[in-house]
């Protein structure tokens, strides 16, 4: 017999107590898992989509991120083929370094004269084979939802286009026919009240441009000169980008026609170097190879290394949003649990004040009795966490499986609802400890007097 | 040597704003090996100068000395592991712990006292057998009768083999016949292992089997006689 099974024992004497008690600290665990298992699932995807689009680290020209997005000539990297070489070169790098590839963001007016509509897009000059390699970094185990670049293998002149730019320069060809308005037809003349030879006339001029010719659209941008300079692209696909305001401006074309476009025969630069990682985690270790290399090559070119952090501020602020959720679900709950436990110990001390002072005067000391109490709330409270845990592993397998989703605001397409509860270890360890911790600070004070009780006090109590 | 000797031992109550003496210049020695009833009507102090004995209680002046060992200003967990070792306890109302068998009820003090498990099981069977109860040594309390139950304290208070067993009208709540085997049981317990027997009652029984009789009242000790006639000395 020793203080757990004594412990035990007197938990199981007031069973309903007991269950209630358990109860609410298993409710209040599944609760808070599977609203950490939500957070962890959007944090990590969210994660996922950025490092997928814009790598873990970006060399930048300085002032290019915070200034230099409408105007990449005045940032460009000119020497960028010997700077991707001494990255992918690096030796304290290469065991970290899943790819380092060029890009270069532009803007301009993509048009599709055939139908008479135009409209501003930023696009971004990027090596095909490189970006699909990009998409297929999942280290956080997430659905991931980027769909590789079909401008692998393509001819350079192909381009990649939001569906809303899509929607936009009417290639209707390219989406669902209910989510495109083609041009409005040509007025049809009536040929009964026209001569034979000027209705045929007529009905030949409406067939030409009303039929354009494939999804050809032509790129306007302005050259590191100022002058406008004109591509001819041909869209292959239009992709859902997930949130509308990107969908309805995003276009990705090869590196050299995007060059081209902007330098002409000049010399071709690129506005960022983006390097994907293995881990988030080796972001720093990293990024002080980057610093130093920087420091010994190219300390002329002015350049400063940002973090997917740091470009893509939307994901810090989506993560300190869910955590201050998180952490207010999370306070409540620890709160109702606190209190629940410390009512069931407390009524436990009164009911049980002259057992307390019968093992006082057999020889117990007080901190035997302070021991027996926070035993018996321990106990409640790895009991509650066991419970708590497999109860939230279940109804996260249920969530999981049962294909809800939900669209977020400004997205434009929906996302499913997921939990990460089993694979969120630091979650898990994190709630339970925490759970842990409020079970023995509510059990602390009842336990406190149980033990200061006056033993002849005790004795009398009836 | 006296298992218990108190002197000039005073103990005052404080209720609101009012002092109230509970026990006033006592000295006292309790004989070793007897049988000692403190005697008095309710309110007297009998219960106060047994805490006091126990030391479950502090005195407010004077010295009580215990088992040889001056007890009234021992730390709080000193004189827990005392009373572990020196001194068991019989309740007017049992107190037996109502999640522990019988058997495991009479193993408590010992495994406070930290005595070994193969020991504890001898002590305990040999007790279980004295009190005549190894036959519902797995029993609760709640499933012995009240008689029962007071022999499981009794085996309790005599298992770390104390110097001294103090008893709080440990008849009351029995009836006639079961409070005499009660008392039967204990003289004889306390002559085979010639330990101290210190008893607050009222009980005429009690007082029959005493060897010593402690007059109290009103907080003064107002007679020390031998035993058998209970009404001696009273007021």
């Amino acid at each position: 017999m020793n203080t757990v099974s004594l412990a035990l024992r007197n938990l199981l004497r007031n069973r309903r107590r007991s269950l209630t008690t358990l109860l609410a600290m298993v409710v209040g665990l599944v609760a808070i898992l599977l609203f950490g298992g939500y957070r962890s699932n959007i944090i990590y995807g969210t994660q996922t989509g950025f490092v997928q689009q814009t790598g873990h680290l970006q060399i930048q020209r300085r002032g290019y991120f915070v200034d230099g997005g409408d105007n990449p000539t005045a940032y460009g990297i000119a020497d960028y083929p010997r700077l991707l070489e001494r990255i992918r070169q690096a030796p304290a790098l290469a065991p970290m370094l899943v790819i380092a590839t060029p890009t270069l963001q532009l803007g301009g007016i993509a048009g599709n004269f055939s139908a008479g509509v135009s409209r501003s897009v930023m696009a971004t000059g990027l090596i095909p084979e490189d970006r699909n390699r990009m998409m297929q970094w999942n280290d956080l185990g997430v659905v991931s939802y980027a769909q590789p670049l079909p401008l692998a293998g393509a001819a350079e002149d192909t381009v990649v286009v939001g569906t809303g730019v899509a929607r936009k320069l009417q290639l209707c060809a390219l989406l669902d026919a209910a989510d495109c308005q083609p041009a409005a037809a040509p007025t049809v003349l009536d040929g009964a009240a026209l001569p034979d030879d000027i209705a045929a006339l007529s009905l030949l001029e409406k067939a030409g441009p009303t039929a354009p010719p494939g999804n050809r659209i032509e790129m306007l941008a302005a050259t590191a000169r100022g002058a406008p300079n004109v591509a001819s692209l041909n869209v292959i696909k239009a992709s859902n980008m997930g949130i509308k305001a990107l969908d309805d401006m995003y276009m990705a074309m090869h590196l050299a026609q995007a060059q081209r476009l902007i330098f002409g025969t000049g010399t071709p630069q690129v506005t960022a170097i983006l390097v994907q990682l293995k881990h988030t985690a080796q972001i720093p270790p990293a990024r002080e190879v980057l610093s130093r290399l920087l420091a010994e090559h190219f300390q002329d070119a002015d350049l400063e290394i940002l973090d997917f952090d740091t470009l893509n501020p939307i994901y810090r602020q989506t993560n300190e949003f869910m955590d201050s959720m998180f952490g207010f679900i999370a306070l409540l709950i620890g709160v109702i649990v606190l209190f629940t436990i410390g009512n069931t110990m407390s009524t436990a001390v009164v009911e049980r004040t002259t057992e307390i002072g019968t093992l006082r005067a057999m020889g117990l000391r007080r901190a035997g009795i302070r021991r027996l109490f926070v035993c018996e709330a321990l106990l409640l409270g790895i009991a509650g966490s066991v419970l708590g845990v497999l109860g939230a592993l279940l109804i996260a397998y249920a969530i999981n499986h049962s294909g809800w989703s939900w669209t977020p605001p400004g997205y434009s397409y929906a996302y499913l609802i997921l939990v990460r509860v089993g694979e969120d270890l630091p979650l898990l360890l994190g709630s339970v400890t925490g759970m842990l911790a409020v079970t023995l600070l509510s059990a602390w004070w009842p336990a406190r007097r149980a033990a200061r009780l006056v033993i002849v006090d005790a004795l009398r109590h009836a | 040597m006296h298992p218990v000797s108190l002197r000039q031992v005073g103990k005052t109550y404080r209720l609101g704003s009012v002092d109230v003496p509970a026990l006033s210049d006592i000295t006292l020695d309790i004989r070793q090996g007897a049988f000692t009833v403190l005697a008095g009507p309710s309110g007297s102090g009998k219960t106060t100068l047994l805490n006091l004995i126990g030391c479950i209680d502090t005195p407010d002046q004077g010295e009580i000395t215990v088992a040889g060992h001056q007890v009234q200003s021992m730390p709080d967990d000193a004189l827990s592991d005392f009373r572990a070792r020196h001194i068991g306890f019989i309740f007017q109302n049992f107190n037996l712990i109502p999640v522990l068998s019988a058997r495991e009820n009479v193993e408590y003090p010992l495994v406070l006292a930290g005595v070994a498990a193969s020991e504890r099981h001898r002590r305990v069977q040999a007790l279980l057998d004295a009190v005549g109860l190894s036959d519902r040594q797995h029993n609760l309390p709640a499933q012995l009768s009240g008689g029962q139950r007071q022999r499981v304290a009794i085996a309790r208070a005599l298992a770390t083999a104390p110097r001294l067993v103090l008893a709080d009208e440990p008849t009351a709540n029995l009836d006639s016949h079961t409070g005499a085997d009660i008392i039967t049981l204990m003289r004889r317990l306390q002559r085979e292992q010639d330990v101290s027997f210190v008893f607050s009652s009222h009980d005429p029984q009690v007082h029959a089997e005493a060897d010593e009789i402690i007059f109290i009242r009103d907080g003064r000790i107002t007679g020390i006689e031998a035993g058998r006639d209970t009404t001696r000395g009273q007021a």
